[in-house]
This record gives C-alpha cells, sequence and structure tokens, in this order.
C-alpha cells in the first residue's frame, strides 16, 4: 500500500492506505477529522469541500494518494487560534445555517471564493457557491454571510484577528 | 459508495507514465486508465460504473500542465486545470472561447482539479469543451510507446465516452490555432435546467466579422450526438451574409442538420433540435455583437 | 419580555461553524463494524435463491444475511395510520424475504469491520430474482386486470377515504362556472443534506440505537414493537441530525435491522446511506392525482368544490404513509368560503418507494390544487386573480370561521397580508410591464403568480388526531430544572434537526424564568434525556412543544413563588415576579431572586410543610385545535418562450405566522421553505421508467436547486396572534413550501394565458412550457437512460 504524507489543519499524518482511498474518507475514517461531512456520491452537493494547497477541492472526488506532499485545510484548521474565522463569524451572525450539514463546505467554497474575489456581487456569490448545495437556507443568508465576511475582511474590524 | 481496488502508479515523466500504460495495458492485460483530475472518473468509480485494475495518476507530471505559445496557435498541456485555463493570460488573449466555455465547466472546486485534457478524453457529449475544440480545429497530441501521432478534433470524437485514444495512449497537449486576423468575437451559449447541471444544449461560436459581415464561422454542438458535432450548414450559411439577427435566426435553421440528439431526463431528441436552432442564432449574435 | 421577538443569533452555530459536531456518521465506539446493504434492482421480482457463501468468506467479513435469515425476528414495519377499517396493510418486512416490490428495497446484508470491507463483498451476493410486472402507473394500476404490488390483497387499492358537506349536486346544478382540472404532483426526493445513519451499541440485553430521525420517541417505541425488545431496554439517540423535512420521520427497515445485528453480534453496528441509496429507499413525497371539479356563480363565488385523488402509496404502508394526503384533505377549500365540498381520497400501490410525510405533507398538494383553480377561475371570468380570491376569501372579521371542510380557522387577516404582498411587489408596476410585453410581443413574457394560503399546523389535537384513527396523541412535553447554582435545564420532546430549538427555547426560558438566555441550556433527542415526547414534524414544535415549554417556565415560577412567599414571609397574593426576582408589592428592596430560591429549594432546610425540594417542573400541553398560519406570496417570472426556460424575477411572502419568538429563524424557514417549493414548481421529480427503476438516483439527474437557481426572496410577516395558545404562536415550518408551489406556476401559466396556455404540468421544465406553448409538437418521447452524456445517463462527471 502507498505511503502518503498529508498536512492536515497544520498537523503532519503519515499513512498507509488503500490506492482507492478518498480523501474524505482519510480525513473522517482514519485522522478523526469528522468536522467534514458526505452528502453525496458524485460531486454534486460540496458538503465535503476542503482547500487543497490552498484551493477548494471536493474531498470525495479526491483520492487520499492524490493528496500526498500536500497540504489540507479543513473547516476544523479555521480559528486555530481560538478566534473565529471571518467567514465563520457571518455565518453565524446571518443565520446562514440551519441544520448545518453543508456548512463546513460552503464555509471553505466561500472563503475560495473570496481568495478570488474580494468584493463579490450577489451574482458573483451565487455564481461561486454553484457547487455546494444546501436543503435548508434557500441561500439567501449565505449570500449575506459572504458579503459581511467580504466587508470584514477587505477592512478588519478592529482587535478582530483575521485568519487567513 | 466506494470504489474498487486497482492498483496505482505514480509516474514523475510523460515517457515513465507511457511505459506504465504500456506496461499494465499490452503487458499485463490490464484495465488500465489514467487519471489527472479525476473529477470525471471519480464518480464513476465511486458509483462502480468503471473498474479500472490499474490508474496512471498524471497528477505530478509538471511537463503536462505547460500552456505555452507556438506561433499560431497555443499548445495547451493536458492536465492544466480548467482553473489554470481560465486564468492564463495565453488562453485569455488568444483563445477566449476557451476561456468562456471553461469558465461554465461544473463548478469552481471542480475546475480546481478537472483538466482540459481530461475532459476531451473523456469525450462526454454533454462536456462542454469537446465542442468547442471541434469548433477551433484543435489537434489532439498523443504518445504511447509505440510513438507519437496527431489527431485532429474532427477524428478524436468518436462515439458515446469513446474518443480516439488507444488503451496505451496519453493525450500529452492540445494544439489550438490562434483565430487569425482581426474582427473575431466569440461566444459559449450553454443551456442548462440547474446551474450544476449539465448543458442539455451547448454552442460554441466563432466569428470573424469584417464589414458587417460574416467573413469566418466556427460552430460546434454539445450534446446534440454521440459525439460533439461541427455545425457544417450553419457556417456554410453564415459565411458572408450580412450581419443581423435575422440572418443569424435563418442560420440557427441549420443547426439540427446531420445531428443525432439524445433523449434523456432533461429532453427528448426533438426539444434538442429544436433548442440548438434557438441557441445558436443567439451564439452567432452574441458573438458577432461582442 | 424581552428575549421572546429577539432576533437572538443561535447558540447551535458554534459547534456547526467548527465541524465540532457529532452526525451519526461521526460516532465510531470500538470495534464498530459497518453494515452494507445489497438492495433489489427490480421493481417487482420474486427472490428465488440468496447465496451468501462466496460473500462470507471474503477477508474483514463477519457476517451475511439474507431476509430469510432474518425471517423469524425481523417483524413488520409499523404503519401507525389505519386511516379506513377495511385499509388494506401488507406486511413490510425489513428485509425482503421472497418478493422485492421496489427497485433499492433492501435484500441481504453484510456486516464488515470497516466500509470499504462491507461495501466489496455486496457484489459477492448472488441474488436469483424471477421479475414479476412493475406497476408504476397509478391510473393504469386502479383499473381491472391491472398487475398487482401484493397478489395477496387482490387489489391494488389500499384504501377509500371520503370526506363530504354541503350539497354538492346543488352547488354543481346550474351552475354559471363550472371548471374541471386535472393536476398532477410528482414525486419529490426530500433529499436532507445528511444521508440516512444509524449506530446501534449493545450493553448486555440493552440498546443505545444512534439515528439521523425526527422521531427519537415515536422510534423507540416502534423498534420495541417490531423486534419485541422491551421498550425499556432501548434508548435512542437522535444526535445532530442534518435536516428531515419529514423525511426522517420514518421507522426505517435499516433502524431495525441495525438493531437486530447489534443483538446478533454482540457489537456496535454502523450503517450509513450513500445518496444514490438515498435517493432509492428513503421514502418520498407527494405523488398524487388530482382530479378537480369547482362551480362558481358568474361573479365568482364559489358554490362547491369536488377533489377526487389518487394518492400514490409506494410499495408499503410506512409510518403515515395512508394519511398523508388526508392532512389535505381538510386544506382544499383553503382560505375560501364555499357551501359544498366533497373530497375522496384511494390511496393506491405501485412498485415504487414508499412515499410518507414531505414537508407540508398533503397540505402544498391542496393549496396547489386550489390556488391554481383560482387562477382559472379568474381566467374563465376575465377577472383579476386577487380579486377573485377577495370574493371569495374569509373577511378578517368573520373568524373564528367554521370552513367547510369541518375545521375552525381562529384568527387570520388575509386582507393585511395581501395588502403588504401587493404594495412590496409593486403589483400594478408589473401588471404595466406585462401588458407592455405582451404588446411588444417580446420573445421573454412576464408572469404574474398568485398564492394566497392557510395551513393546519402545530400537528395536533390529540383528540382530533384520535378521530382520524391516528395511532398516537398530538401533546408535547417540556421539562425545568433549575439547578442549585441557578442555571436552567429545559428538556424538550421536541426534536430539532436544524430548526435551532436550543436557541429559541432558550428565549421562552429566558423570559418566563427572568434568568440571562446564557443561563438556559437545551436538552433533546435522547430518550434517556428527554423521556417522553412527540418529536418534531408538522410545524408543531413551537406552536406545542413551545407551548408545554412555556406552561412548565410557569409551573416552576408558581413553585418559587410558594417557597418566595415562605422566604419573604408575605402573602403569595403580595409578591411580584419580575426580571426573575420575588418582590413584596410595593417594597422592592425585600425580594429573592429566581436563583435564590432555586439554592434553598435544594438545600431544602427550610421548606413550607408539604413542599418538595429542588425546583423543577414537568408540563404536556395538547392544543385544543391546530393553529392556521396564512400568508400572501406573490411571484413574477420571466418566461422565454422561444426555450422554454423560466426565470424567476422577484418573490414577494408575507407571512403571518402569529407571535413571533425568534425572527431570525421565522425568515430562516420562510427561505428554505420557500426554496423547496420552487424546486417542486420548476426543477424536481422522481423519475421511474417503465420497468420501475428509478432513473433520478444521484444529485446530477434530482435537480436540488443551487444558489443560481433561486432568485432573492423579500418577506415580510403580518401578526395576527393565535388564540389557541398563551403564545399567540401558529408554526411556520412548513409555510413557505406550501405557497410558493402553485404561486409559481400560476405565475408561469400567467406568462403564457395569450398563447391559450392554461396549465403546465410540473416540474415546468424547459421542455414541459415549450410543449405547452407548441402543442402540436409530437408527444414527447420517453427518456432513454444512457442515450444522452452526463453522468445521468451513466457518464463521467463534467
Amino acid at each position: 500500500m502507498p505511503r502518503i504524507r498529508i498536512e492536515v489543519d497544520g498537523t503532519t499524518y503519515e499513512d498507509e492506505v488503500e490506492p482507492r482511498l478518498l480523501l474524505v474518507h482519510h480525513l473522517r475514517d482514519r485522522l478523526g477529522k469528522t468536522g467534514t461531512p458526505i452528502g453525496c456520491d458524485t460531486s454534486n452537493c460540496g458538503a465535503c469541500t476542503v482547500l487543497m494547497d490552498g484551493l477548494s477541492v471536493k474531498s470525495c472526488a479526491v483520492l487520499a494518494v492524490q493528496a500526498d506532499g500536500r497540504a489540507i485545510t479543513t473547516v476544523e484548521g479555521l480559528g486555530l487560534d481560538g478566534t473565529h474565522h471571518p467567514m465563520q463569524r457571518a455565518f453565524h451572525e446571518e443565520h446562514a445555517l440551519q441544520c448545518g450539514y453543508c456548512t463546513p463546505g460552503m464555509i471553505m467554497a466561500s472563503i475560495d471564493l473570496l481568495r478570488e474575489n474580494a468584493d463579490p456581487a450577489e451574482d458573483e456569490i451565487r455564481a461561486g457557491l454553484e457547487g455546494n448545495l444546501c436543503r435548508c437556507t434557500g441561500y439567501q443568508n449565505i449570500v449575506r454571510a459572504v458579503r459581511r465576511a467580504a466587508a470584514e475582511m477587505r477592512a478588519p474590524a478592529p482587535g478582530q484577528e483575521v485568519t487567513p | 459508495m466506494i470504489p474498487a481496488t486497482f492498483d496505482y502508479v505514480r509516474p514523475a515523466t510523460i515517457d515513465e507514465a507511457v511505459a506504465a500504460l504500456a506496461d499494465a495495458g499490452e503487458d499485463a492485460g490490464q484495465d488500465v486508465k489514467a487519471i489527472a483530475g479525476g473529477q470525471s472518473l471519480m464518480p464513476l468509480l465511486r458509483l462502480r460504473l468503471a473498474y479500472p485494475e490499474v490508474l496512471v495518476d498524471l497528477d505530478r507530471i509538471e511537463a503536462l500542465r505547460e500552456i505555452r505559445d507556438d506561433g499560431d496557435a497555443i499548445v495547451i498541456g493536458a492536465t492544466a486545470t480548467h482553473h489554470q485555463v481560465l486564468h492564463d493570460p495565453l488562453v485569455g488573449e488568444h483563445l477566449p472561447l476557451i476561456a468562456r466555455a471553461t469558465a461554465t465547466v461544473a463548478d469552481p472546486a471542480v475546475r480546481h482539479r478537472g483538466t482540459f485534457g481530461g475532459s476531451l478524453a473523456h469525450a462526454d457529449p454533454a462536456g462542454d469543451l469537446p465542442a468547442v475544440a471541434l469548433a477551433l480545429d484543435a489537434v489532439l497530441h498523443v504518445r504511447s510507446a509505440r510513438g507519437e501521432r496527431e489527431i485532429p478534433a474532427a477524428e478524436f470524437f468518436v462515439d458515446w465516452m469513446t474518443s480516439a485514444l488507444e488503451p496505451d495512449e496519453l493525450l500529452v497537449a492540445v494544439r489550438v490555432p490562434k483565430l487569425a486576423g482581426p474582427g473575431w468575437g466569440v461566444h459559449y451559449e450553454k443551456f442548462h435546467r440547474t446551474a450544476q447541471a449539465w448543458a442539455v444544449v451547448g454552442v460554441a461560436c466563432a466569428v470573424r466579422r469584417v464589414n458587417g459581415a460574416v467573413e469566418d464561422a466556427r460552430v460546434a454542438l454539445t450534446n446534440m450526438g454521440p459525439a460533439p458535432v461541427r455545425a457544417s450548414a450553419v457556417e456554410r450559411f453564415a459565411e458572408g451574409r450580412t450581419i443581423s439577427r435575422d440572418a443569424f435566426r435563418a442560420a440557427g435553421e441549420h443547426a439540427a442538420a446531420g445531428t443525432d440528439p439524445p433523449a434523456d431526463l432533461h429532453g427528448s431528441s426533438q426539444y434538442r433540435a429544436h433548442l440548438a436552432k434557438v441557441l445558436t442564432a443567439r451564439a452567432l449574435t452574441a458573438a458577432a455583437g461582442g | 419580555m424581552t428575549e421572546v421577538g429577539t432576533p437572538r443569533r443561535r447558540s447551535e452555530d458554534a459547534r456547526l461553524v467548527t465541524g465540532r459536531t457529532r452526525w451519526t456518521d461521526n460516532l465510531q465506539p470500538a470495534g464498530t463494524l459497518h453494515v452494507a446493504f445489497l438492495r433489489s434492482p427490480h421493481a417487482h421480482a420474486r427472490i428465488t435463491g440468496v447465496d451468501t457463501t462466496a460473500a462470507r468468506e471474503r477477508p474483514g467479513v463477519v457476517a451475511v444475511l439474507s431476509g430469510a435469515d432474518l425471517a423469524a425476528e425481523q417483524g413488520s414495519l409499523p404503519c401507525a395510520w389505519v386511516v379506513t377499517e377495511d385499509m388494506k396493510h401488507p406486511a413490510h418486512p425489513p428485509m425482503a424475504v421472497d418478493e422485492v416490490r421496489y427497485a433499492g428495497e433492501p435484500v441481504a446484508c453484510v456486516v464488515a469491520r470497516d466500509r470499504y470491507a462491507a461495501f466489496d463483498a455486496l457484489e459477492d451476493i448472488d441474488v436469483d430474482y424471477a421479475p414479476l410486472p412493475a406497476v408504476v402507473d397509478m391510473e393504469r394500476a386502479v383499473q381491472d386486470g391491472a398487475p398487482l404490488v401484493h397478489e395477496d390483497l387482490g387489489t391494488n387499492r389500499s384504501y377509500r377515504w371520503v370526506f363530504e358537506n354541503g350539497d354538492l349536486d346543488a352547488a354543481f346544478r346550474d351552475a354559471p362556472v363550472t371548471l374541471e382540472r386535472r393536476y398532477v404532483q410528482q414525486r419529490l426526493i426530500p433529499a436532507a443534506m445528511e444521508p440516512r445513519a444509524v449506530l446501534c451499541e449493545p450493553d448486555g440485553e440493552e440498546f443505545t440505537l444512534y439515528s439521523a430521525t425526527q422521531i427519537p420517541h415515536i422510534l423507540r417505541l416502534m423498534l420495541a414493537t417490531v423486534t419485541q425488545i422491551p421498550e425499556h431496554r432501548i434508548r435512542v439517540v437522535a444526535p445532530d441530525v442534518g435536516g428531515g423535512f419529514g423525511s426522517k420521520l420514518q421507522v426505517y427497515g435499516e433502524e431495525v435491522l441495525c438493531l437486530l445485528l447489534a443483538r446478533r453480534l454482540g457489537r456496535p453496528v454502523k450503517w450509513t446511506e450513500s445518496r444514490s441509496e438515498g435517493n432509492m429507499a428513503a421514502h418520498h413525497g407527494r405523488d398524487q392525482i388530482q382530479r378537480l371539479a369547482l362551480a362558481a356563480e358568474a361573479d365568482g363565488r364559489i358554490r362547491g368544490l369536488k377533489v377526487d385523488l389518487l394518492a400514490g402509496m409506494g410499495a408499503y404502508l410506512m409510518l403515515v404513509t395512508p394519511g398523508i394526503p388526508l392532512l389535505g384533505a381538510f386544506m382544499f377549500p383553503g382560505i375560501y368560503k364555499m357551501g359544498a365540498y366533497s373530497f375522496t381520497c384511494t390511496g393506491v400501490f405501485t412498485t415504487k418507494t414508499p412515499t410518507d410525510a414531505y414537508r407540508g405533507a398533503g397540505r402544498p398538494e391542496a393549496t396547489y390544487a386550489i390556488e391554481r383553480l383560482m387562477d382559472e377561475l379568474a381566467a374563465e371570468l376575465g377577472l383579476d386573480p386577487i380579486e377573485v380570491r377577495r370574493r371569495n376569501w374569509i373577511g378578517h372579521g368573520e373568524f373564528p370561521y367554521e370552513t367547510v371542510a369541518g375545521l375552525t380557522y381562529d384568527s387570520g387577516n388575509y386582507e393585511a397580508a395581501t395588502e403588504r404582498a401587493l404594495a412590496l411587489f409593486e403589483y400594478d408596476k408589473l401588471r404595466a410591464e406585462q401588458a407592455d410585453r405582451r404588446e411588444r410581443r417580446d420573445p421573454v413574457q412576464l408572469g404574474i403568480g398568485v398564492s394566497i394560503f392557510t395551513e393546519m399546523c402545530g400537528l395536533a389535537p390529540s383528540r382530533v388526531l384520535g378521530s382520524l384513527s391516528y395511532g398516537a396523541g398530538g401533546w408535547e412535553h417540556a421539562a425545568v430544572r433549575m439547578l442549585p447554582s441557578g442555571k436552567v435545564e429545559v428538556i424538550t420532546g421536541s426534536s430539532a434537526h436544524g430548526q435551532g430549538h436550543e436557541t429559541a427555547w432558550a428565549q421562552i426560558a429566558a423570559d418566563r424564568l427572568g434568568v440571562p438566555f446564557e443561563d438556559v441550556k437545551v436538552l433533546h433527542g435522547d430518550t434517556a434525556v428527554s423521556h417522553k415526547g412527540m418529536d418534531t414534524y408538522g410545524s408543531r414544535s413551537l406552536a406545542v412543544g413551545g407551548v408545554a415549554l412555556f406552561n412548565a417556565c410557569d409551573k416552576v415560577v408558581g413553585k418559587a413563588r410558594v417557597l418566595a412567599a415562605h422566604l419573604l414571609e408575605a402573602a403569595e397574593d403580595d409578591l411580584e415576579f419580575t426580571g426573575g426576582r420575588f418582590s413584596v408589592r410595593g417594597v422592592r428592596e425585600a425580594g429573592a431572586t429566581i436563583q435564590e430560591i432555586a439554592l434553598a429549594a435544594f438545600a431544602a432546610h427550610d421548606l413550607p410543610d408539604g413542599v418538595e425540594p429542588s425546583l423543577d417542573s414537568d408540563a404536556t400541553f395538547d392544543p385544543g385545535n391546530f393553529s392556521f398560519p396564512h400568508g400572501t406570496h406573490l411571484c413574477a417570472a420571466e418566461v422565454d418562450t422561444e426555450t422554454g426556460r423560466v426565470r424567476l424575477r422577484s418573490y414577494v411572502a408575507v407571512d403571518d405566522v402569529g407571535k413571533v419568538v425568534n425572527p431570525l429563524i421565522v425568515e430562516g424557514q420562510v427561505h428554505g421553505g420557500l426554496a423547496q417549493g420552487i424546486a417542486q414548481a420548476l426543477y424536481e421529480e422522481a423519475v421511474y421508467d417503465e420497468e420501475g427503476n428509478l432513473t433520478t438516483t444521484t444529485m446530477a439527474d434530482y435537480l436540488v436547486p443551487a444558489a443560481p437557481d433561486l432568485p432573492s426572496f423579500t418577506t415580510d410577516r403580518t401578526e395576527t396572534p393565535a388564540t389557541g395558545n398563551p403564545l399567540g404562536v401558529k408554526g411556520v415550518g412548513e409555510a413557505g413550501t406550501i405557497a410558493s408551489t402553485p404561486a409559481v406556476v400560476n405565475a408561469i401559466v400567467d406568462a403564457l394565458r395569450p398563447f391559450g396556455v392554461s396549465d403546465v404540468p410540473m416540474p415546468c421544465t424547459p421542455e414541459r412550457v415549450w410543449r405547452a406553448l407548441n402543442q402540436r409538437a409530437e408527444p414527447e418521447e420517453s427518456a432513454e437512460p444512457g442515450a444522452g452524456g452526463g453522468l445521468g445517463s451513466a457518464g463521467g462527471a463534467r
């Protein structure tokens, strides 16, 4: 079995894995990183979205072996210093989640969206989140949350740490 | 769901990749498949609609990712990601149709992993990029242990999910001619039921406008047959005509000629044939007006 | 009152935005085994043999069992709603034994050391099937000689249920206007984002079953009934649950089987479904064919309404399958006055996945029918659709109003909500634009859709449920525990799965007890903690469970008052209770806080005679009537007449849900409800082919809308308090879903009426809209899966 080395949320893990092991199963079942859930078979829902070397990917559509040597950031890796990421705060403030199952992926996709566009308009946010499904919110408050986080990240409020 | 087991090799060079394909396929008689971004293949593996015995992972072959200027053409490495293509200045300047269509492929996370060459090699008639490659007369560069060959896009897409690639062959790069001369406008018109859904029909279109008339038109259709279709009748009709909405509407009427549109959950053959006409007129108008 | 009415940010969010969640699939006790189910690829077949030998020999496989192996212990899955005495109610083994009746029905299972090993072994199970005819079309299924789903029943009709009031014949006789319509409520897949998951942990002869369920209490009782394991030896926990929308209001075979496997193997067993498994085997919703007739006066006043339904049960009756259409029986008259009404529902078996509750459950179907009919009536008479509704609705001054369907609507103000909605929508301006586009023959036409709805929610008064032969009551339980430190634990029998109970319940308790919001902890979803309850469905949590909590708080305050009087040496009547503090009227400085009293009650050093230590209470609330939220929804749709594409341009929802505990949560519920109702109108349908195969098994084919597919909503509220409970609340969970579907379809039809279009079947796909516009086009060909590209047809992802 291939031996892989992946950095996840700042910790390096070395494991022998079956080549067919999905990254998301590796995270959840082997590393205990259950913050990233699974919602579908076909990479439509985006619930499992994480950042790989800083870019959003659907961890159900990546093999663990393909992540060898890469750095993964999951929702659990945000605000490791004890503060929340502005996107996490904004989702809370704008009531952008209900059941919360899509939320980890939605937050990671939203962070990725702002990496490319620091001040997205509503339709740009909607288009940018097209790969993430939510069944509870109707997306309206998610759009608001992304705009709120974007504003805060462009001009951090005093005293509030902004983690990348 | 969970993929079936397979062996995995991760070559560092094109030569190693080609050798791996040959070793597994020709020599060991195994069902071998190259994986790049895996965004088409992974769902098939998970649903167990594909059972390769060996996966050859192209992810670490840097030479396959390069996008370069080659005089009258741009050469796009097979594993250049959609994200990379979208942000590449050469593509933006010389191949705006590719940039336009790529922006409609799947979603940002999939575009970070999925590759230009992978989309072509997968030969899904509902994929957006095969029609674009066809419209732009792209030439696909292929290597195997037996040697190299070049396959014009018109010969590459053979049938439903079937390309001209032999099992031991690797798509290494795609040479796309620049649109020569001034006055080109481009458009990719994608019609789908939801943002995530596949194109019911798509129209890739490039129009060269000279003195208010169509000097040159390239039109190809997505999901209007088991392979992308070059809408030659539309091109012939449009060329030389004075640009007007009516002219393009009339040109669009030829869009279904020679197509064999599928019927599935998202549209009947008849509806697709109708859509192709409407969307082709719109694509021509958008391209010429741009 | 400071908390109630405040847009308090939710306490639940802290764990959900950080990934520190407890989804069932996250739980992994030592020694956990994993279960995978082999499911029938046939809609209908006899099982002639199951060979598990090869699968059992695979490494890591602990057990492989077929239905026959479990036949002696697996029992039959329950149906708690026997709607008529002669209802046909077939046995429903959790795992098929000798016959399968829908594609996706479990036929065998593997238990293995990990999920990969379990899944792999499924391929080595050999099942022999003798195919039987599929029964996919309800109208054909009820014809003589149709193939039968259950041969032994002799019919595909499960039941026929009738309600009649008034003289319908007289209403239709010589009526100046009569309309007859046929509408189809397509099958929907609820598609909660969290797939189903079950973990069962044995401890000797006792079992803790974790499940992604909406109904831990009902599930516990039913598991005991089905398996004969005594109820007190089963604990059910619903940890974090990722949405339900009715799909987790169920007692699933997989839950029963995990319990049986844990008992058999003595180890924890876990099963987590894949999305494609869930699409096939978690229950579906809707699936009705509605035949409607309406009689009206020349001025548009309704004389009578006749409803004849075929309601798809699917292959079996599950927990409340047969009752779902009957929840709509009382809602077809909507907000309107009429003298005669008749409702007939025939439950029909087909070889498809069983149906059951999906958000709205019976009421969206009814509301769709009446609101579509109102638009048809308006068109017939050349009236504005708002005007025809005005002429028929129950006036604000007429409440309480007993409807022709036998319900008493306690309150409502349709005028106010409609006026507000029209103003927000800019109705007149949009009508002007519509006229202009018609004039210009713009290829993109504009349509305006109206839907004015009410629903019965707060399910439900136990006596009413009893009269409908439902198997249980509709009360809810709450308990309040004041801890010695003055902190508060609230226990609710309502089981949240995304609604925000932990926040809203704390707001109610904080106000009633006069304690800080942060000092209240809400406990739910575990039968060992919340010992009784009726769980969450039917927009009942707040209107029933919230009121139970309100009452439990008042009981605590009542007991505290006795203690305070004792401690302060004052008469109880002389005490006032404000801001969490008792004081003697007129003597502000003499007082005791409720926290001080909680400590005194804990210490018990100085309690009045007959008063027990500790400060806590239990309460149940059983409403005397349903509550009746209502609202006016307006939708503007642009319809591309060349392609058939519909784009929603604006959507206004003015809802009256009575008093509001948390406006943030209410708005969120409306948004989400709208999304699901719009999805029924435009995108979603569970499609079966003629052989009974579900062709929408993945999210590539079952089109749940993403952010770009929905408009931004304009929402507002009017507030007419419910009279049936002290909080004045009505419920909001289903409102948006109920109202929005007809609003959207009405808008589409409105856009196309000048082209002679009077209906577009749902979902209104571009092709269906185009076909409605080009009715001379060839009939729709049947889809050939595999013919087109894309994953749905077994192609790849992009």
